[in-house]
């Protein structure tokens, strides 16, 4: 016979095992409501009584029988004088339960200690466990912890198909990412279109958070978005497969939150720290409050919305930080006076140049902040596995709200749980998979860690499973819940009366081509980024404070940095909620109507080379893409000065040059910034555009004849 | 593991270090000093402004033949004249006409060059528009490169606007690479900054694709230019130029009269099947551009621009980087002194 009992001293579970007794000492009440000396009984007699030693219930054919399933006393007892130690109390389940509460007493009002009185009366043969006792008898591991009890093949099958689909559903996101750019073909036919083959905003169009802040904002759901109906009907089957299978975001901190935790973050800490704590309620509260901004009139949650993020720092921050260290690496290693090496240089910078990234290099208006933000919500993996996705997620606390409706859960028998605690090692959820306590269903990401981890067979994964050890709702406190999301209603107009908006409108806050008006644009608006990714020009950035706080990282066009290209409509293209409707190059271009106009163009006279240094310039005239062109120059005759003294020591004579002076006609100027980005004054421009005259605005115009609505072409 | 030494005053802690402890802690501390020193010296900037300056006079990069054409014609007109049923000579056809009459491909490229054809993809325009050089055009002057013997084709230019549309909807992104020509579009790590040397082009960034070739034809197209009345062959060259060249246009005729001496093409066969006669360089409207059916050939890109600006009504006294162009013995504005044939 094998030893009766395997401490779990593999995965640092020694040290696991040691913290919570530590945990479960300090407090004290706990075990009061314990009989010690009993317990201590029971513990001896497991070490001489054969059928204890192996409190496997096809084995003892007590199924779901409550008792003191002790594994560890004979290996820990004789090591330590047990008069020092405390009585390893923690090894009764019913009495792990109650420690349990009272460790977590911040749930005592949901789970009242009347509850536990369900505990000492499911093992009576309440629960239709898996293993009855007749089951045919499991082959056992001897390499497992425990009991050694192998997981259902099924669900070893599933942990794998589940790894399978993070990483296809990552490459997937990353694959539409990248692809999210222009890149033209030598296939496409001159007149073609131009649209992106792929539908790049698809994660966007799938998730139900964005769906519902803009039904709640707009009270319609736009064109794409109805496909997050999909990921609800999901929900509804499986729970939060979304989080812990699909989310790319879910993925990049599931793996981060298994290669950063250092020693501190192993063993025992790390149980610690995947049991379910009072923060995860945080993301419920955010939820609700981005919601009732919704219904206030702002989508202003994208800010949180985890594939808003992952679009956001990936394609603005990390993409264009790698092509920059790599395009100078690059560039440096083609100095190299050996050919092969320069080959191979050129090569590389082809192929990212042509599939990963741009030919040139890509800035983003104080980009650093997103990429900040990024690396610190990783790097909270280290504390707090997975610390987005249990303490913020808004998504992920979204599809939580409608967990409790899934067909597909778990079920538990808590008399067989040994309390080794493996199921907590990996658990993803942080959505109490361990014996003693009732699972969280809104919590799960339903990785099936636990089930896999799981030696004794206590954790069941089903269809239609019992709910006696399990709770579907939100653990949340109503006057928290309401106060949060009222003050998420508050925040719109509080934010408003802030000269943002109605008052002293921005100038530089120019939306890209067919936006729609500003309070229906922050109605849609989810900062995804994906039009300022697509940009082929660079010309879309994420606004710092332009627009207040509330418009942080809403697009808006610097053309110093990229112009908007004439016949381009492709931010329109990959908008997941119509902030910017997709347009067509006719209604752009104003083809048998008047074009989109996103701005208009003005002279600075004192740094225009013509106006002010008679010099010949007009570069801007030769950019400007409309017919006739909305820049027209004036020909003039100017004087200007000599650059030396006369011969006998006269003042500097004055000559006559020819010059055109450029003009801004403002009813054909559509705004586009092509003037301002080509200007050769080089830090300021000397021509530049501001948002005034912009079609979507009945407000922000200069002119009369914009102003009349009624206007033929 | 020594022993203490004698000097021990009253605490055991209070020890002085061996004299071979003392000795390689001085030497450690030196050893950084000097090494500190050293290369602090070496890579010492002793400060002041001041770049070295070049012996050289203006490089160029030169692709013309040595020896002059024998009995061939150095300027030809190709004029497609409709037919009874009104309808026009195709543009291939144009186009062999006019380099057969300046001596035909063959006598230009010989077997294996690599060589580069550069059209006007300057603009996100269709070739109805006129902005670029039409792709039947190009088509046509790649074949011809092959069927001369040329090992490699390549067709490249540094676009105005995004390079992607410009290549794609110009139409030359198909029409090249259907006929075998390699396509490269302008990227950041394309461009070697080169000292050019010239009157106001000193050193700028050049995209290498364009000069790194045996034989390099120029294929620009005819275009009404606000700033420089009319742009065809010279101004064509501005695609080899990367970085800000926006500053060009401050001193735009001597600009391009140096571009013009940096780049001596092979050949220039200028687009003048619709001709953009408003709005340039990038027109916009259909009705901008009007169909002319003509294809210039030349061995001299200043009689090629002398003569072509005649299309749209310019005269080239009133194209002063002609004249200059003139002046540097480039080429001559006088182009009815050149063997001129019209076919």
């Amino acid at each position: 016979m094998r030893p009766q009992v395997i401490p779990p001293s593999s995965l640092g579970l020694a040290r696991a095992s040691s913290s919570t007794k530590k945990a479960d000492s300090t407090h004290g009440h706990a075990s009061t409501l314990l009989d010690v000396a009993a317990i201590e009984a029971n513990a001896h007699d497991h070490r001489h009584s054969d059928a204890h030693a192996r409190p496997i219930p096809w084995v003892t054919g007590r199924v779901g029988a409550v008792e003191a399933l002790d594994v560890a006393t004979p290996t820990l007892a004789p090591t330590q004088p047990p008069a020092l130690e405390p009585p390893p109390v923690r090894r009764d389940p019913a009495a792990m339960a109650l420690a349990e509460r009272a460790a977590t007493a911040s749930m005592n009002a949901a789970l009242g200690l009347d509850e536990h009185a369900d505990f000492a009366a499911v093992p009576a043969g309440a629960v239709p466990v898996a293993g009855a006792p007749k089951a045919k008898p499991k082959k056992i591991d001897p390499k497992r912890p425990g009991s050694g009890i192998p997981a259902r093949k099924s669900i070893q099958t599933l942990v794998w198909v589940r790894r399978f689909s993070q990483v296809f559903f990552f490459g997937l996101f990353m694959f539409f990412l990248l692809k999210t750019g222009f890149r033209g073909s030598f296939a496409a036919n001159q007149g073609e279109a131009i649209r992106l083959p792929y539908p790049v905003e698809a994660f966007l169009l799938a998730d139900p958070f964005v769906a519902t802040m803009t039904v709640f904002s707009t009270h319609t759901v736009y064109r794409g978005l109805l496909w997050s109906v999909g990921l609800l009907a999901l929900t509804l089957i499986f729970g939060r497969v979304f989080c812990g299978w699909i989310c790319p975001f879910g993925t990049m901190h599931h793996f981060f939150a298994w290669i950063w935790p250092s020693n501190y973050g192993r063993g025992g800490s790390r149980v610690e720290a995947n049991k379910t704590h009072g923060y995860q309620r945080v993301k419920y509260y955010l939820m609700y409050a981005f919601l009732l901004a919704s219904l206030a009139g702002s989508a202003i949650g994208g800010l949180f919305d985890p594939i808003c993020i992952a679009v956001r720092a990936i394609g603005l921050g990390v993409i264009p930080a790698l092509q920059y260290a790599l395009g100078r690496g690059l560039s440096e290693v083609a100095n190299v006076p050996v050919r092969p090496v320069q080959t191979v240089a050129d090569k590389s910078q082809d192929f990212l140049a042509t599939t990963v990234w741009q030919s040139h290099q890509f800035y983003f208006h104080q980009t650093w902040f997103i990429l900040f933000l990024l690396i610190a919500v990783l790097f909270m993996n280290r504390f707090i596995p997975r610390f987005w996705c249990r303490v913020l997620c808004p998504l992920g606390s979204f599809l939580g709200v409608f967990a409790r409706f899934a067909l597909f859960g778990m079920e538990k028998d808590h008399a067989k749980c040994t309390d080794c605690n493996l199921c907590l090692v990996n658990c993803q959820g942080a959505d109490s998979p361990q014996g003693g306590v009732k699972w969280r269903q809104d919590e799960c990401h339903m990785c099936l860690n636990c089930e896999t981890a799981c030696p004794e067979d206590v954790i069941k994964f089903r269809f239609l499973p019992n709910r006696k050890s399990s709770i579907q709702k939100p653990d949340l406190q109503r006057r928290t819940l309401l106060a949060t999301a009222a003050a998420g209603a508050a925040a719109i107009p509080a934010l408003r009366i802030a000269d943002s908006l109605d008052a002293n409108y921005h100038a530089k806050l120019v939306r890209p081509p067919g936006a729609v008006e500003e309070r229906g644009f922050l109605e849609r608006c989810i900062r995804c980024a994906e039009c300022m990714k697509v940009c082929p020009n660079n010309a879309l950035h994420p606004a710092f404070f332009e627009g207040g706080i509330e418009g942080l990282w809403t697009p808006i066009l610097i053309a110093r940095i990229g112009y908007c290209e004439h016949s381009c409509v492709l931010c329109g293209q990959v908008c997941p909620t119509g902030a910017i409707q997709k347009i067509t190059e006719d209604q752009k271009l104003g083809r048998g109507m008047p074009p989109i106009k996103i701005g208009t163009a003005f002279y600075d006279h004192g740094r225009c080379l013509p106006w002010s240094m008679q010099t010949p310039c007009i570069v801007c005239e030769e950019f400007c893409p409309t017919s006739p062109k909305a820049i027209w120059v004036e020909e003039v005759e100017a004087e200007v000065r000599e650059k030396t003294f006369g011969a006998a020591g006269e003042a500097p004579a004055m000559k006559k040059v020819k010059l055109q002076r450029p003009h801004v006609d403002p009813s054909l100027c559509i705004g586009c910034g092509a003037c301002e980005k080509v200007c050769p004054v080089q830090d300021q421009p000397a021509v530049y555009i501001t948002s005034v005259g912009e079609s979507r605005s009945k407000t922000n115009v200069i002119l009369l004849e914009n102003t009349n609505y009624n206007q033929k072409t | 593991m020594e022993k203490a030494p004698e000097t021990n005053p009253v605490s055991p802690y209070f020890s002085r270090p061996t004299r071979r402890e003392a000795l390689v802690r001085l030497a450690g501390a030196g050893g950084v000093l000097l090494g500190a020193g050293a290369v602090s010296r070496a890579v010492w900037d002793r400060g002041g402004i001041g770049a070295a300056v070049s012996q050289h006079s203006g490089t160029t990069r030169d692709f013309r033949l040595k020896e002059g054409p024998a009995d061939f014609a150095e300027l030809a007109i190709a004029k497609g004249k409709a037919d009874e049923a009104g309808k026009f000579p195709v543009v291939e056809e144009l186009v062999r006409r006019a380099v057969d009459a300046v001596g035909g491909m063959k006598h230009f490229i010989s077997r294996g060059d690599i060589v580069v054809v550069k059209p006007n993809i300057g603009w996100d325009r269709t070739p109805l528009h006129a902005a670029n050089t039409n792709p039947e055009v190009v088509a046509a002057v790649v074949k011809l490169a092959y069927d001369a013997g040329a090992k490699l084709v390549r067709v490249a230019d540094g676009s105005c606007n995004e390079a992607n549309r410009c290549f794609q909807k110009s139409g030359i992104w198909t029409a090249a690479y259907d006929v075998g020509a390699e396509v490269i579009l302008p990227a950041e790590h394309r461009y070697r900054t080169t000292r050019m040397k010239q009157e106001v082009l000193d050193e700028w960034p050049i995209f290498t694709p364009l000069v790194d070739a045996d034989k390099v034809i120029n294929v620009p197209i005819a275009k009404h230019h606000n700033l420089a009345k009319y742009t065809a062959a010279m101004k064509n060259w501005y695609g080899v130029l990367g970085g800000r060249r926006n500053r060009l246009h401050q001193n735009i005729d001597t600009s391009i009269a140096d571009l013009a001496t940096f780049m001596r093409p092979t050949l220039t066969i200028v687009d003048a099947i619709r001709v953009l006669m408003r709005n340039g360089p990038q027109g916009g409207n259909y009705d901008d551009a009007r169909e002319m059916h003509t294809i210039i050939a030349s061995i001299d890109q200043v009689a090629a621009d002398a003569f072509g600006c005649t299309l749209i009504g310019q005269h080239r006294d009133n194209l002063p980087y002609l004249a200059m162009a003139h002046k540097r013995g480039i080429g001559t504005m006088y182009w009815e002194n050149l063997k001129v044939r019209e076919v």
